[in-house]
């Protein structure tokens, strides 16, 4: 069976600096990965780089099978198969919720206004802000937001997801609506790539932990196991921080 | 010793800030106070009366001061407006085009249309027909006065697009390709609406300015029916060898723009709470 993500030997640099130096990673379908790591590391831009939000330098990324690295190959038609969600939820402003999870539906796969509503409606309600079709994101809270974003993300029926630290940016008191909605998902089989600093729903949901460090995969591996018992210097010193944060 | 307050020096007392503040404050009405006596006084409030507030003359501006001139000026500034919005806005995004020669190419017409006096742009388009003869601006003086406003118009209606464009959030783009969009789909669906709505105020006063722009048809040598506003006010003052009609046009722009300047602040206003 093709896996859902293969990426071999992936590069990114900004100019001079080297954020991706050799990155190998698989993540099967069905699979949940979280991809843990001090800021600077490189996660996002590896996440980014999946659905080519950032063009990689050297190395290829498989989705299901199709190298996206291959400019031949059309990305708009691999983008509309991949979920993704962002740290600031980037909601279109002007528009309502409902029509935030309408427009690419119509637009993109070409459905008619009513289905699209239907599937909007259907993904709000699922993600537990379907009163909320009418509001615009500017009158939503944070956790409402990330949540219609997901929504809009599910509409498309995408094979797999991607999350960029998608709690980051929320108060504390709204994180766990939107992990809940994730935990959801993962329950239901969908195919997850997540960065987050979440330490408890990567040890619960993931089925691999990704430790990143430096642009390279430092560990990789079942959460007990990155997580619980981590092998290597750095994971211990960065799991350290996050879990004891004032030592 | 620092708790002594600096004007307690013996001999040397200073004037407090507040007393001089008081102090300059009256001085400022004096000058006003003199100035509005002299202006009392001294102007002949006759011949002024005479020459710039005569009703008769005011009257038999009616009913073509609306019916044609404020009729001309709306249709020369909101053509010639329209023009300016489309084309400005393709200007703008040909600016910020990843094609280089589209981004020199729209540079240029900014920089050498912004630089120019509209004046010179009319004038140029009346003598466009002796550079190439046998050509006409369809429209007659319509597609003239629209073709010289818009060609203005839209250098700075450019300008005024892309900082509308570029303060739409990376984002916002990233988002939609991201649901598969192509680059011009999120433009269209997702970018250009906000950008309008971020560009409503400046591009308000860009109409005012439009507005008073169109006065310049006059050099374009129109009569008759095409006359706007300041053209008109104009013959009529020699007609009557009065300048009631001057003032009485004065006002009927007055009467566009100052509703126009109200309504870009309560816009720019909006911008601020909303969205």
């Amino acid at each position: 069976m093709t896996e859902a993500i293969e990426i071999e030997d992936l590069h990114k640099h900004f100019g001079q600096n080297e954020v991706l130096r050799g990155i190998d990673l698989t993540v099967g379908t069905g699979q949940v990965v979280c991809v843990i790591g001090p800021s600077g590391s490189g996660k996002s831009t590896l996440l980014r780089c999946v659905n080519l939000l950032e063009q990689p330098t050297k190395g290829t990324v498989r989705v299901r099978g199709v190298e996206v690295t291959d400019p031949d190959v059309d990305i708009d038609e691999v983008r509309r198969t991949i979920g993704m969600v962002f740290q600031q939820f980037n909601l279109f402003p002007h528009m309502t919720a409902l029509q935030n999870v309408m427009i690419a539906q119509q637009r993109v796969l070409k459905r008619g206004r009513k289905e699209a509503e239907v599937v909007a409606r259907e993904n709000l309600e699922k993600v537990g802000v379907g009163a909320k079709c009418d509001a615009f994101p500017a009158q939503l809270s944070g956790g409402q937001q990330q949540r219609v974003a997901i929504a809009r993300a599910l509409a498309m029926n995408p094979d797999l997801m991607l999350f960029d630290e998608p709690t980051s940016a929320l108060d504390p008191e709204l994180v766990g609506d939107v992990l809940a909605v994730m935990r959801k998902l993962a329950e239901e089989g969908m195919t997850m790539l997540v960065v987050t600093h979440e330490m408890g729903f990567a040890r619960q949901v993931a089925d691999r932990v990704v430790f990143m460090d430096g642009g390279v995969v430092v560990e990789d591996g079942p959460p007990a196991q990155v997580i619980g018992d981590p092998q290597h210097e750095r994971t211990r010193a960065f799991l350290h921080r996050v879990l004891h944060p004032e030592g | 010793m620092a708790d002594e307050p600096k004007t307690a020096e013996p001999g040397r007392a200073r004037l407090s800030p507040r007393k001089r503040q008081r102090i300059s404050r009256g001085v400022q009405y004096a000058v006003l106070t003199i100035a509005f006596v002299a202006l009392v006084v001294y102007a002949d409030w006759g011949s002024l009366a005479q020459n710039f507030a005569q009703p008769d003359v005011a009257g038999q501006m009616l009913p073509e001061l609306f019916t044609i001139a404020l009729k001309n000026t709306v249709i020369y500034s909101v053509g010639g407006f329209a023009f300016a919005f489309v084309f400005g806005l393709i200007v703008a995004l040909m600016r910020l085009s990843t094609v280089g020669p589209y981004r020199w190419l729209a540079t240029l017409y900014i920089e050498i249309f912004r630089g120019l006096p509209a004046l010179l742009v009319f004038l140029m388009i009346v003598f466009l027909p002796l550079a190439l003869p046998g050509f006409e601006v369809p429209g007659g003086t319509y597609g003239q006065a629209i073709l010289g406003l818009g060609l203005v118009g839209t250098a700075y209606q450019a300008e005024i697009f892309r900082a509308g464009l570029q303060a739409v959030p990376k984002g916002q783009t990233e988002a939609a390709r991201s649901l598969g969009m192509s680059a011009a789909r999120a433009q269209i669906t997702v970018v250009i609406p906000q950008a309008i709505r971020i560009v409503i105020p400046p591009t308000t006063n860009q109409f005012v300015a439009l507005l008073k722009d169109s006065s310049l048809v006059l050099f374009l040598g129109v009569s008759g029916e095409f006359v706007e506003l300041t053209k008109f006010g104009n013959d009529m003052a020699s007609t009557h060898a009065n300048a009631t009609p001057i003032l009485v046009a004065g006002l009927t722009y007055l009467i566009v723009t100052i509703p126009l300047g109200y309504l870009a602040g309560r816009l720019e206003k909006r911008k601020g709470t909303a969205r």
